[in-house]
């Protein structure tokens, strides 16, 4: 049996007996496999606003999900079903159901559990929880919300107003058990600060733009001052922003941005979209598809960090998978079943809600700092967009073609000259892969993907 | 209508006017303004068939209490999602500890007078348990039969169908005490076409609160699946989109997204009341040109975004937001209509128990003019014409706003040509609708998909617009 429950109190091994109780009661009603996941969470959100708080949220909440399979000649049917409600009878119904649903699906002979010598959690300490988030008195934790924000607010007389200042705190418990003998419990914490301040220009235009910090443990987490200091530096730099005329031009992705490069990257090698031939990247394994420079790693077992856990949505072990190693994209991101759609094995990238099919996601993805600062990136560039903010999706993965509203400075002789804004941002991602010039040695992993500052060539500019 | 019968939530979970009497009771023990319970009971259903499988079968039942305590501007807020009088009576006390001070405020005897919503607008389904899987079922084959049928160049269909019965019993103490059962309906298409080495794909979909038997009718699953795989071949021969200021033409129904993210969410009450949106301070003012009348309607029978009573409990109303150009309200709930001293429009909503309410659009669309849409058309020497469209996004603050077509073609001297590739439009939303110059007699209501995001809380919408012509726009495309 692959246990995956060290460092866990009593009750987490409660609540994975109870998952495996609920796996048993499946095989009775007639299962051939089953799958059971708990959760629990619970949340606590301070919102202070123009100094006042304003709301104060404190809750928490569980549910149950449930995967069945029924074993056939042509293959293995399955269904799901998920519930609030863990009573016996409420328990009874989710059986009932998933059953239910699983006699009118298709047999399918990709379809199924992974094999039990697949199963495994990651063996190393991971840094998930930490008690802390939770350690501050409600007042406290008040207070920091109300400092973020006046941080923000005494920054400069041009913020006027303000969307609020908040501190966030949330604990969770994920169990998975099945029918194959894997059991595993995984429990995370998180916390996180940010400011919203609104700045007024010139001619009466207001502009917001935000900040925030979030860490698994307290003491990871930067401080309100620092937090709301740079919410307002961002604010500020927008005011009396202008569009520019439409023009090809370099775009320097500030790494808030260029994470979604990233992003577009793996959602490019998603097994799902590979086996259907509905990504640009299907056929492409062991081909150029980026610059020379650019490798990008998908790694779940990064001690601390958001997209870390120890195994996957099936019970997989987590681990560091190379995507893209000098521009050849080496592996797809899979899943049990595309990985057997595909002829290759998973590598471990379930994800698993409380209902339906285990589906497809990163853990921490990231491309390795470069040498140049941020600095030097924007010095080399006579005309170009430094891009600090994407307004809406516009991206088709099926073809590459990207278009999306922006908002950032205008670049000139190597120097940010202006704010620009109402302007959109266009070209192909299969090109936009290609024309990544400059990467900055700027890391830093606010978030599960995390990209230091990209350069890229070619990009068409839409405005006035 | 009141009614004897015990209500869904007493029946099932033992939810007496005694025990939300007490809750409401223990929530302004210390010192709030105003408390409000939001039972919410969901049961869903979703179906996929994918390469001609049934992939994909799933159910899920969630039920629970949100609590709220108002004092001042304050909001606490706790859930529970066990319906157990001592969990509930928990919750209540921790979003009661928002205000400090003795009680003030008394309950308001709630009797046995709950209010359940006529079905006026969509029907209230009676069963929990489906009885229909195989009917459903049946829907979603048929769609990938006939998007497979349709070209020999469809090379990928996936058809999902998607329902719920969402059930909610709101009490409050200012005397609320209304329920609604809101049933809601889904099907959708992808289609993927592959020609030598081009690829495209297309969606289609609809639905609303409607019986099933709504898609055996004009709205079948061969509609969908027809119009996914038209758009998924249309797509394989399209030519890049044109970049920069041009004229654009957005045709009827669907591009209606425009209102949603250009005026609709910059109208929200809680936006205007902290001053945060592009429109505070500008009611009475010319924000479109005197051609556009914008209206936001929760009371259109089956359509997705309507509502027969908000999340407040409070009754669905149809709100103008612009009339002949001139901006005349916003859209508020219960606290935005109380601290800003007017009506409330009925427009409080939320995603599920978990979440606090807050000011939402229902259906929100432009009333038909007068010009015929081939005219329209002829009028344009170089532009573009979008006729559908994924999502849009708004900056509230800034009032700048996209919306990205999936759909559109060239007008190149009066006439529609070539279809284009995907690109987003953007745009300032207080400037516009300032340069719509024309607007067409063909008003039409989206199919049905629309899903509205705002701070993370989703809530199904609608849109809605005549074929407009806007003398200015901003297209981001890669094309000259």
């Amino acid at each position: 049996m692959a246990a995956a429950t060290r460092n866990l109190p009593a009750y987490a091994s409660q609540l994975a007996g109870q998952a495996q109780a609920l796996v048993q009661q499946a095989l009775q009603a007639g299962a051939s496999d089953a799958e059971v996941i708990l959760r629990e969470s619970d949340e606590f959100d301070a919102q202070v606003r123009m100094g006042e708080l304003e709301t104060l949220k404190n809750s928490g909440s569980r549910g149950v999900g449930l995967r069945v399979l029924l074993a056939g000649d042509e293959g293995q049917r399955v269904g799901s079903s998920s519930s609030s409600d863990l009573t016996p009878s409420g328990l009874g119904y989710l059986v009932a159901s998933a059953i239910a649903l699983a006699r009118i699906s298709s047999p399918d002979p990709m379809q199924g559990l992974p094999e039990p010598s697949a199963f495994g959690a990651f063996d190393g300490e991971l840094d998930l929880y930490h008690e802390s988030v939770y350690s501050l008195p409600d007042k406290e934790r008040i207070e920091y919300a109300r400092r973020v924000e006046a941080a923000a607010l005494g920054a400069d007389a041009r913020i006027t107003n303000s969307d609020g200042g908040s501190f966030t705190a949330a604990t969770s418990l994920k169990v998975l058990a099945n029918s194959r003998g894997f059991v595993g419990a995984s429990r995370g914490s998180y916390c996180g600060l940010s400011a919203v301040p609104i700045a007024t220009g010139r001619n009466g235009e207001m502009q917001r733009d935000g900040w925030s910090s979030s860490a698994r443990t307290l003491s990871k987490l930067e401080s309100p001052e620092q937090v709301g200091a740079e919410a307002a530096r961002r604010t500020l730099r927008r005011l009396d922003g202008r569009r520019v005329p439409t023009q090809r031009v370099p775009v320097v992705f500030a790494p808030e941005v260029a994470r979604s490069i990233l992003g577009a990257m793996a959602d490019a090698a998603n097994g799902d979209s590979i086996y259907r031939g509905a990504s640009f990247f299907t056929g492409k394994l062991g081909a150029q598809v980026a610059a020379s420079s650019i490798t990008v790693i998908n790694d779940g077992t990064l001690p601390g960090l958001f997209g870390s856990t120890p195994f996957d949505g099936e019970g997989l072990p987590t681990r560091r998978t190379v995507l893209v190693e000098n521009g050849v994209l080496r592996s797809y991101l899979l899943n049990t079943y595309t990985g057997r759609k595909l002829g290759l094995p998973s590598t471990a990238s379930a994800a698993r809600g409380l209902t339906g099919n285990p589906g497809i996601s990163t853990h921490n993805l990231f491309l390795p700092a470069g040498e140049q600062t941020p600095e030097q990136i924007i010095a080399a560039i006579p005309q170009g967009l430094y891009l600090t903010e994407f307004l809406g999706r516009g991206v088709n993965m099926v073809t590459g073609d990207y278009s999306r509203g922006a908002s950032g400075l205008w670049i000139e002789n190597g120097e940010l000259a202006f704010p620009v804004q109402e302007i959109t941002v266009a070209g192909n991602l299969k090109e936009m892969f290609q024309n990544i010039t400059a990467i900055g040695n700027d890391l830093l992993f606010r978030s599960a993907t995390a990209s230091p500052t990209l350069r890229i060539d070619g990009l068409t500019i839409a405005g006035a | 209508m009141t009614v004897d019968q015990p209500s869904f939530f007493s029946a099932k979970f033992g939810i007496t006017p005694a025990l939300i009497e007490r809750c409401l009771g223990e929530a302004l023990a210390a010192g709030g303004e105003y408390a409000e319970l939001y039972f919410e009971s969901v049961a869903s259903t979703s179906l996929g068939v994918d390469e001609s499988l049934v992939k994909s079968a799933a159910q899920g039942v969630s039920a629970g209490c949100g609590i709220r305590v108002l004092a001042g501007e304050r909001t606490g807020y706790a859930y529970t999602d066990e319906l157990s009088p001592e969990r509930l009576l928990r919750a209540a006390r921790t979003a009661a500890l928002i205000a400090s001070g003795p009680a003030k405020q008394s309950v308001v005897g709630l009797g046995s007078s709950l209010r359940e919503a006529r079905p006026r607008l969509y029907p209230a389904p009676a069963a929990e348990l489906d009885p229909e899987l195989s009917t459903k079922l049946a829907l979603v084959m048929r769609a990938d039969t006939a998007a497979r049928a349709h070209d020999r160049r469809i090379t990928e269909v996936r058809a999902s169908y998607a329902d719920e019965v969402r059930r909610i019993l709101v009490a409050a103490s200012d005397g609320t005490y209304t329920s609604d059962t809101q049933p809601m309906v889904r099907l959708n298409v992808f289609a993927l076409a592959k020609d030598g080495n081009k690829t495209a794909r297309g969606n289609a979909g609809g639905g609303g609160r409607v019986e099933l038997s709504y898609f055996e009718g004009a709205k079948s699953p061969e509609y969908f699946a027809r119009e996914a795989a038209r758009q998924a071949l249309l797509q394989l021969n399209a030519v890049p989109a044109p970049a920069g200021d041009m004229e654009v033409v957005l045709g009827p129904g669907w591009p209606g997204v425009l209102l949603h993210e250009a005026v609709g969410h910059g109208l929200e009450a809680d936006f205007n009341r902290k001053k945060t949106s592009a429109f505070s301070g500008m009611v009475g003012q010319r924000v479109a040109s005197d051609k556009v009348t914008v209206v936001d309607n929760g009371t259109i029978p089956s359509r997705r975004g309507s509502i027969h009573v908000d999340d407040e409990g409070a009754d669905s109303r149809e709100n103008v937001l612009i009339e002949n150009g001139i901006l005349r309200g916003y859209m508020n709930d219960k606290l935005s209509a109380k601290l800003m001293g007017t009506a409330n429009t009925g427009n409080g909503r939320r995603e599920s128990y978990q979440q606090m309410p807050m000011p939402r659009m229902t259906n929100t669309y432009m009333l038909a003019g007068e010009d015929e849409p081939e005219d329209i058309l002829r009028s344009v020497r170089r532009g573009l014409y979008a006729v559908n469209f994924g999502g849009g996004s708004v900056d509230i603050t800034s009032g700048k706003f996209v919306f990205s077509a999936s759909e559109a073609y060239l007008i190149e001297d009066g006439r529609v040509t070539a279809p284009v590739r995907d690109a987003t439009l953007i745009g300032s939303g207080p400037e516009a609708l300032k340069y719509v110059s024309m607007v067409g007699h063909d008003l039409a209501l989206d199919e049905g998909v629309g899903n509205c995001g705002k701070q993370g809380q989703w809530v199904p919408v609608g849109v809605g617009m005549p074929t407009i012509k806007l003398d200015r726009m901003t297209v981001g495309g890669t094309g000259s």
